[in-house]
């Protein structure tokens, strides 16, 4: 198998609802990212596209053929993939496969959504297809209601009083809105610095226990990586992040994980796959982007991926051995909270982030120092779709 | 392999109330939603079984920001009851304000109606689901 590398990076700002179409944001995207790679459109041999639901966002399916034509990457294979929030992970770790395996030498891979460009309610329903359509949503499950769920579940199951668990949600709210806050790619780039914790349980109840402050927010945008076979990256940069290690798993409907939860099987198996690929542990990770489309799915995240003991997260995240700077860097880019969260292109989004990192290339306020490996973790559905990817420093 | 329990069966059952899964012969779990094979040991030998319909509520929410269509249902609770057969499932809960919900419903014991989700534009037709109340 080759190594593979990331090359290069690109993404437009994250937003609420904006004008441009999904290809001319995923153009954006996937120009920055074949120029900062030293290549040209012609280079390319294959589109990797995570869209989510460009059907409902535009009326658009396909969207992977003309977007490679619309960058100038003529007539190559394009690839779409739906794996609801995690669509641009899975599109990422299919790169890589065909990378590692030698079919390819450069790739590109990335996503794009307009997700906010639908409104609440369009939004709302649409998300809601990724849970199940027979057996869950004639209940009227949301989105924050499966989270919702998982709160008051891991208040039970870990005995802590949710008055103090909806605190520990709150504090990490208020470190990714101060994350996002100096990012100029996050929806909220000067915002939401240093709210109130009284200010995150105070704001309107989505589904309960959750607040407007513990939901991610509906967002535009795209993101795109290219990568390449060891022997062209060496050729292309002196700086090449090398992926060594991907982790995918499936889980059936929420109700059929009911004696694992509020942990997702899924996200342990996929975890472990990449971390046993890449020879590493948790210990060894300075830097990771965790799928936070809920506060509590922060927690939730952060245990199974082996930073923190079951029901311990909150304490850590109040101790700010969550932080830039404590145990592990957590969504040092504001995370889905506060950089957004445009699913399809999300995944790419945070190996975006982990990428421009590991080179240095953040502003300072939130420079993880010296940080040479990091982590992704992207989820679709309520466990359905689980993609953890490992990224490391090249020189 | 012949499929012992299709959603349209399963729906029309439980218009009637009656929550249908399937028993494995071979290790004895339920599977609920149904599927083609054994939840737990993923074997074919499956029959239909009739829920009793009862259970525990392990977790609930009430929902206020509806999805499209929805809008005149909110505010209302989910619940994820687990059955004393053993499966989870969700449904909704009545006879508690949506207000009012609390943590203390964890653990209470429920038994099972029905309410009928009448579809959308997208959902290719109807769907009953649970509503449970509590028991007692």
């Amino acid at each position: 198998m080759e190594r593979v590398a990331v090359v290069g990076v690109g993404s437009t700002r994250y937003s609420g609802a904006q004008e441009k179409t999904e290809v001319e944001l995923f153009a954006e995207a996937a120009t920055e990212a074949i120029g900062e790679s030293n290549l040209k459109p012609a280079d390319i041999k294959a589109l990797f596209l995570g869209n989510a639901l460009g059907d409902f966002n535009e009326g658009q399916g396909m969207l992977q053929a003309y977007a490679a034509d619309n960058i100038g990457c003529r007539n190559i294979p394009a690839n779409r993939y739906e794996g609801a929030c995690a669509s641009a992970s899975m599109a990422i770790r299919d790169a890589f496969i065909w990378v590692a395996s030698g079919f390819y030498d450069i790739v590109l891979a990335g996503g794009v959504e307009r997700a906010a460009t639908m409104g609440t309610g369009l939004a709302t329903r649409t998300f809601a297809m990724f849970s199940d359509a027979r057996y869950e949503y004639p209940a009227g499950v949301t989105f924050p209601a499966v989270f919702a769920m998982l709160a008051h579940l891991y208040a039970d199951t870990y005995k802590i009083p949710l008055p103090k668990l909806r605190e520990q949600m709150a504090r990490v709210s208020i470190q990714s809105y101060n994350h996002g806050s100096v990012n100029p790619k996050a929806q909220f780039f000067t915002k939401n610095a240093n709210m109130p914790v009284e200010k995150v349980l105070g704001s309107f109840v989505v589904a309960a226990p959750l607040t407007l402050h513990d939901c991610c927010p509906f967002s535009d945008g795209a993101s795109a990586v290219v990568l390449a076979s060891e022997a062209a990256a060496k050729k292309l940069t002196d700086k090449p992040v090398y992926l060594t290690g991907v982790g995918q798993a499936s889980g059936g409907p929420l109700v059929t994980q009911g004696d694992f939860l509020p942990r997702l099987r899924a996200r342990e198996i996929s975890s472990r796959q990449a971390y046993i690929m890449a020879g590493l542990t948790p210990q060894d990770i300075d830097i990771c982007e965790l799928h936070d489309c809920f506060s509590i799915a922060s927690l939730i995240a952060a245990e199974s991926l082996g930073f923190f003991e079951y029901g311990k997260a909150g304490e850590a995240w109040e101790k700010g051995e969550a932080d830039i700077g404590g145990r592990v860097a957590v969504n040092p880019s504001g995370g889905l909270k506060a950089k957004g969260h445009p699913i399809g292109a999300t995944g790419a989004g945070q190996v975006h982030e982990i990428v421009k990192q590991l080179r240095g290339e953040v502003e300072p306020e939130r420079q993880v120092e010296g940080a040479k490996n990091g982590l992704t973790d992207t989820l679709g559905g309520d466990g359905g779709t689980l993609v953890n990817l490992i990224l490391q420093r090249g020189w | 392999m012949e499929r012992k329990l299709i959603f349209k069966d399963y729906n029309e059952a439980l218009k009637q109330d009656r929550l249908l899964g399937l028993k494995c012969r071979d290790c004895g779990a339920i599977t609920l939603p149904p599927a083609m094979v054994c939840q737990q040991c993923s074997g074919k030998d499956l029959e239909v079984a009739e829920m009793k319909g009862s259970g525990k509520i392990r977790t609930f929410t009430t929902v206020f920001v509806a999805a499209e269509g929805r809008e005149d249902e909110v505010p209302y609770i989910i619940v994820m009851v687990e059955l004393d057969e053993g499966p989870w499932i969700m449904g909704n809960l009545d006879g508690v304000d949506p207000k009012e919900a609390s943590m203390e419903l964890i653990g209470k014991k429920v038994k099972m109606g029905h309410k009928v989700f009448p579809g959308d534009k997208y959902s290719a037709g109807e769907s009953a689901s649970p509503l449970f109340s509590l028991d007692g």
